[in-house]
């Protein structure tokens, strides 16, 4: 079977390409991992019979069977804690956890002993697994299930953190994640599982039917893990960015009329450090933008990077545009959001600068 | 009416005053230590119920105390495992192997050529006996007390040496705590360090055995202590949920460091009865009694392997010496402890039940201590050439950014050369490799 990889021209749109949205294509994904690989297995809370709370698992289990895709106790601690031995033995676990928010229990278990597992056995061991959970806010998801935790993640030496922002990416990451031979946390934008956001939250949603990054294409293909995608090209910014932010930041910079570079950098570790340094040094400022809080969050570490390797090219300060250090709030979550207002005025600001 | 603090609530009130218990060990340094207290149960007393029982048929073995080895060295009733002389023997040389190389391995650290070890005086059975239960293809996730199961398992001893001086020969690349070995081959996971995670990594290694069809199972230890983790609770459901073909042994020896056993829970009730709230089977078993231990082990393996589901097995045993190398047990508890242990010592026992039986006499025993402390001398000569530690015999530098991940990201590859630099900066002339 041919490996097929991804660039931005999307080569991939055939007559065999259909539009997906983000939901079907990571069931999609999982589900030709099922089938190519008798060692993937999935397990989760609701993720077998009933086909997860989100939908990415429905109709895995009755096609792949009981002991392939099924479900566990309320245990994040056990979800991961199983996963390790299951990799142990050979197995390419998939657990899912039902909300980034709730992974916490299960923390030890992902930075003591999966990412560390390789390096203290010098390679005997792996833990071989892909956790698949839910994050971000803009569903009125309240302070538990709304978090955006991955600037936890990238922190922990031996853990890969990747994040899709479209159907198209969603389905040949993950696949490259689930063939990956380290842990690899993989955050689901839940905002965009069913269309991409805006952040105009007043207006109408748009489906994915109708986006040009909704076209899948059948079958197995691999996006490599750690390469970043162009979503515009541009001369006047950088704008770094991940995840549903990535559909704000080009929403406002279309509202704009701003010649913004947009890099959707899919992977938070491993890093496309080439692709960041070439555009920054390109358009000589740069904006970074996550959902995520703000203090010590991915953008602190993008905005050292950025300043330590393309400082001579930069005419502005770096900015960061990221959710505020509180917890997210229910009622306010619009306030919190880092919509248009915010990523409006840090462009202007760094464009005047 | 314990004193009350002024201003609480339950001032002008009828209600009774609540009090806090912290629980207290019975003996401190200095008094003198009485273990009547402890139940000691007749060997041969105890009911054996078949292994593909219901879980619940194993309940009353949980509050009892599974006895084979009588004070008159015999072996006595249905849990006696029989086992042929010769494998008698064989446990016993694996005990004394186990005991010389503690003894050189912390005389070892105390010379300074490691920086750390950890002893099992007095719970040799716990796992050399349970090991030769399994089969050697079982999976085992030790806890850190566990190197009897790599000498029942002939691993060997220079590789051991090897990791606790994390020299250039060591297999894990100088990166592990001395201790925390790690032995594939040998079916024996790497030892973590925090406690209690390797407990749901069993029953995950064993659910994983189950799903491909093998006929493998998964063993697991963990202190008393570590039973407090939430790892060993969700291990606990995940086995019961899925009737997981593996064994849960909890080594009970009283002590986590300075905490005793209360601080676990053993002043409401035993480690083996956490397996009923599960629904999962549990046996209590004399520690420091090999054939009880082995028979337990047994019974808890042929249970897994006929699909009958987990066991959690509580081992009574006593840490006879230190936490490790770091601790002295003198300063929190009494040193006459070890002496009154009701229950004795395992590697005594298993040579009196010998001796017993015509099987062994003191001379070969003498002679057999002797010969493992020459064996565990050459090594010990054998893994020094490849250095101790601190003393410069390591992996080269760029092998800490090794296992990271299966393949060097760039930042590592960037960091690896800043290691590499700042050698060749501090040794501008070069160091002896």
């Amino acid at each position: 079977m041919s490996v097929q990889e991804t660039a931005s021209s999307d080569p991939l749109v055939t007559e065999e390409t259909r539009r997906l949205n983000m939901i079907e294509a990571i069931n999609e994904a999982l589900d030709i991992m099922l089938a190519r690989d008798p060692d993937v297995i999935i397990m989760g809370e609701d993720v077998g019979y009933f086909g997860g709370v989100f939908r990415a698992t429905a109709g895995l289990q009755e096609k792949h069977g009981k002991t392939r895709v099924f479900d566990t106790p309320i245990s994040e601690c056990g979800i991961i804690g199983v996963a390790v031995g299951m990799g142990a033995y050979g197995l390419r676990p998939v657990p899912e956890i039902q909300f980034a928010d709730y992974i916490y229990p299960g923390l030890d278990q992902l930075i003591s002993e999966a990412a560390r597992l390789r390096y203290r056995s010098a390679g005997e061991y792996i833990a071989p697994m892909t956790v698949r959970s839910p994050f971000g806010g803009g569903i009125f998801g309240g302070q538990t299930h709304s978090q955006s935790p991955e600037a936890i993640f990238a922190h922990v030496s031996g853990l890969k953190t990747v994040i899709p922002s479209t159907p198209h990416d969603a389905k040949g990451l993950l696949i490259a994640a689930i063939e990956d031979n380290d842990p690899v946390i993989f955050f689901e934008p839940k905002r965009i599982y069913n269309g991409p956001f805006s952040g105009y939250y007043d207006k109408p949603v748009e489906p994915w039917k109708k986006h040009r990054d909704s076209k899948v294409p059948e079958g197995y293909y691999k996006i490599p893990l750690g390469k970043a995608r162009i979503v515009q090209e541009g001369e006047a910014m950088t704008v770094l960015t991940y995840g549903t932010m990535v559909h704000v930041a080009e929403a406002v910079c279309a509202a704009k009329g701003v010649d913004a570079e947009i890099l959707d950098l899919r992977t938070l570790v491993p890093l496309d450090i080439e692709a960041i340094e070439k555009s920054v040094k390109k358009t000589g400022r740069c904006l970074i933008v996550h959902e995520a809080t703000r203090t010590a969050g991915f953008g602190a570490e993008l905005s050292a990077l950025v300043t330590e390797r393309c400082f001579y090219h930069l005419e502005a300060p770096v900015d960061r545009v990221t959710g505020f250090d509180t917890p997210y709030p229910h009622s306010l979550e619009w306030a919190y959001f880092p919509g248009p207002v915010r990523i409006g005025e840090a462009i202007d600001k760094l464009l005047k600068d | 009416m314990a004193d009350r603090p002024e201003g609480t609530a339950a001032q002008g009130s009828n209600k009774p005053v609540l009090s806090l218990h912290v629980p207290e060990p019975k003996y401190r340094p200095g008094d003198t230590v009485d273990f009547s207290h402890i139940g000691v149960t007749r060997p041969g007393d105890q009911p054996r119920p078949d292994e593909v029982c219901h879980a619940s048929e194993t309940a009353p073995l949980t509050l009892d105390l599974v006895r084979v080895l009588g004070d008159d060295n015999k072996a006595h009733g249905p849990w006696d495992p029989k086992l042929d002389p010769e494998t008698l023997r064989q446990m016993l040389r694996h005990f004394a192997m186990v005991r010389a190389f503690d003894a050189r391995m912390y005389r070892g650290q105390r010379q300074g050529k490691t920086s750390f070890y950890m002893k099992c005086t007095g719970e040799e059975a716990t796992s050399i006996s349970a090991a030769m239960a399994l089969a050697s293809d079982d999976m085992v996730f030790p806890s850190y007390r566990q190197q009897g199961i790599l000498i029942a398992r002939g691993y060997s001893l220079v590789e051991m040496i090897n990791q606790i001086y994390s020299n250039r020969g060591d297999k894990l690349k100088g990166r592990q705590l001395p201790i925390m070995y790690s032995s594939r081959e040998h079916s024996f996971f790497s030892i973590s360090g925090n406690l209690a995670t390797q407990t749901p990594q069993a029953v995950g290694w064993a659910m994983a055995s189950a799903i491909k069809g093998d006929s493998r199972i998964a063993a697991t230890w963990v202190g008393e202590g570590s039973t407090a983790e939430g790892d060993f609770h969700s291990a606990c459901t995940f086995a019961a949920v899925y009737n997981a073909p593996v064994i849960l042994n909890v080594v009970n020896n009283q002590w986590a460091i300075s905490s005793f056993s209360g601080f676990a829970g053993a002043e409401r009730t035993t480690f083996a009865a956490r397996a009923v709230g599960y629904g999962i089977a549990g046996i209590r078993v004399d520690g420091n009694d090999p054939l009880a231990v082995y028979a337990a082990e047994r019974w808890a393996a042929n249970r897994a392997r006929a699909n009958a589901g987990p066991t959690l097995i509580e081992h009574f045993t006593y840490r006879a010496e230190g936490h490790s190398t770091s601790d002295d047990p003198s300063q929190y508890r009494s040193a006459h402890e070890s002496d009154e242990w009701p229950l004795g010592d395992p590697v005594n026992r298993l040579k009196k039940h010998l001796i017993a039986l015509g099987e062994w006499d003191e001379e070969r025993h003498a002679a057999m201590d002797l010969a493992c402390a020459e064996e565990v001398k050459a090594a010990t000569k054998e893994a020094e050439k490849n250095g101790i530690l601190g003393h410069g015999l390591h992996h080269p530098f760029a092998t800490m950014f090794e296992d990271v991940f299966e393949e060097l990201p760039w930042h590592l590859v960037e960091q690896s050369k800043q290691a590499i630099h700042e050698r060749e900066v501090k040794f501008p002339e070069g160091r002896p490799k």
